[in-house]
């Protein structure tokens, strides 16, 4: 189980700006243990967005944001509702947030931050993708992860290490600001790297002993035989 | 808080006034000792316009930068303090500048670093908390009087800051990241370019072109590194980041028994070829300091 909590509502709507219409997708995976996802949490954020003048174009849970496959079978059917909206507003861990950017042409903003792994991981294990650091930046890097593609965990563009588009550490690496970079150029949004992005919060990544637990967490204190 | 008066640094006041800029770099030596430091200061006393003083280099633990810098100036010269974020948080990082703004240190040359794991100390944590660009906010913030919790300084530094570009970016999409990030560390306050070190004065012709383009003014110094020999030309492409030599320079080397003459001679071309278009060059002789001044001679 992966847990994720809330961003403040400000926030999300910092990251979401001049767009108007935004489509929510949402995790029917690990933010529904951890209370961050669900159909009432989705429709009750719908309304909260449309209170602020923003228009919902639609809501889609998937079971597993993280299974990329199955993103791509289920968007199929919504794919007007998406190709109409400014961006869309995520609900799940930072892998969700990855394969999704990964696969729509859209920014894709989370709406929630990792806190920690709590239990097993999620389903998008080929690689190493979310550092749990609760300061989800992800729509600002092109849905790709500065600080677990970057080693220097650089969070404002790459350094001069690369060498025809590799990683100073490791030759045989992908240099993670290259990527970002393809990914933001390939859905027309090379412009988000010009904003600043100020040092992460470290302090988040210490969660506090009630965001380390999920609601089953009983269960671990009880003898089962 | 005390008004301080804001002195332009000495290595400001000569950008300011069109002197084609000479800077060069010290090292410090892996010991606990100065008498290289006051030698090769020795070499630069009458050359240099400021000497940078590297930060752990190549991710090698040696003396330190501050220090360093503050021998440099009792010496009566004028130091350009390079800060990694490599091996300090960002509480190190703002103690260590205005540490140095009371030991009299203006020019600050904010750097990412190298990774750890390319030194020798590859077991050490990388920490990289806060980026270049961030550094250079950091440093904006104290010059305003607070440090980066927002707690107001008793009284605030002033600093000539600088930052690094690689003007030889192999692919498109890492030239055009170098571009993004240039521009970023002016929006937070860079006020010079030193280059990573170019071999290929078209490569820097056609960078220069495309920043006036971008309508950059920030002054930048051209990055020139003494060449050796082969065997360094050889290394450099293979193992140094960002670094190129191309072909006809690796065997006019090869071709000469002289390679102090060769060394000299394709450091003049290369100044006098770049010179039309940049505000001056920053010169890493790494431990050829005493031919600085034949390397340089065109510009006197």
């Amino acid at each position: 189980m992966i847990l994720t909590e809330f961003k403040p509502l400000k926030e999300i709507l910092e990251k979401l700006g001049e767009e108007k219409k935004i489509f929510i997708m949402g995790c029917g995976g690990c933010p529904e243990g951890a209370d961050t996802g669900g159909k009432k949490v989705l429709s009750d954020f719908k309304e909260k967005l449309e209170k602020e003048g923003k228009t919902v174009t639609g809501i889609l849970e998937i079971d597993f944001l993280c299974q990329k496959a199955l993103i791509r079978s289920r968007i199929k059917p919504r794919s007007e509702e998406i190709k109409n909206s400014d961006s869309v507003l995520v609900f799940s861990c930072g892998l969700g947030v990855q394969a999704t950017s990964s696969i729509l042409d859209k920014i894709c903003h989370p709406a929630l931050n990792t806190t920690t792994f709590g239990g097993i991981t999620g389903m998008w294990q080929g690689t190493e993708r979310c550092d749990t650091c609760g300061n989800c930046i992800l729509d600002q890097t092109g849905g790709i992860c500065p600080y677990t593609a970057c080693p220097k965990k650089l969070e404002n563009g790459a350094c001069a290490g690369q060498s025809n588009d590799k990683c100073e550490t490791d030759l045989e690496r992908d240099c993670g600001w290259v990527l970002i970079y393809n990914n933001l150029k390939r859905i027309g949004k090379l412009d988000r790297l010009e904003k600043f992005i100020p040092p992460r919060d470290y302090a988040k990544l210490l969660p506090t002993a009630d965001l380390r637990k999920t609601r089953l967490w009983a269960l671990d204190e009880e003898e089962i035989l | 808080m005390t008004a301080e008066p804001m002195e332009k640094s000495k290595f400001e006041k000569t950008l300011d006034s069109g002197k084609f800029a000479v800077t060069c770099e010290i090292g410090p030596p892996k010991g606990a000792e100065d008498e290289e430091i006051k030698e090769t200061a020795q070499h630069l006393k009458n050359v240099a316009d400021g000497i940078n003083v590297t930060d752990l280099q190549s991710s090698v633990m040696r003396l330190g930068s501050l220090t360093t810098c503050h021998l440099l100036k009792q010496m009566g010269l004028e130091p350009i303090f390079q800060v990694t974020c490599r091996d300090r948080n960002r509480l190190a990082l703002q103690s260590d500048l205005i540490s140095a703004y009371v030991l009299g240190i203006r020019n600050v040359l904010a750097l990412t670093g190298d990774y750890t794991t390319i030194g020798d100390h590859p077991q050490a944590e990388p920490v990289f908390d806060l980026d270049s660009v961030q550094l250079l906010w950091a440093i904006k913030k104290l010059e305003e009087g607070y440090d980066l919790a927002g707690k107001e300084l008793t009284r605030k530094p002033s600093f000539f800051k600088g930052a690094v570009v690689n003007p030889g970016a192999d692919t498109e999409a890492s030239y055009e990241l170098q571009i993004i990030k240039m521009k970023k560390k002016i929006a937070q306050g860079a006020q010079f370019f030193q280059t990573q070190a170019i071999f290929d004065a078209e490569v820097f012709k056609k960078f220069m072109e495309r920043i006036d383009e971008e309508n950059i003014k920030v002054p930048v110094l051209a990055g020139i590194i003494l060449l050796k020999s082969e065997r360094m030309a050889n290394y450099m492409n293979k193992f140094v980041p960002g670094v190129f030599v191309p072909e006809p320079i690796v065997k006019k080397m090869e071709g000469t028994e002289d390679k102090v003459s060769m060394c000299i001679e394709i450091a003049s071309e290369l100044i006098e070829a770049v010179k039309p278009y940049c505000a001056g060059v920053h010169i890493q002789a790494l431990g050829w300091e005493k031919h600085i001044p034949a390397a340089i001679k065109s510009l006197k």
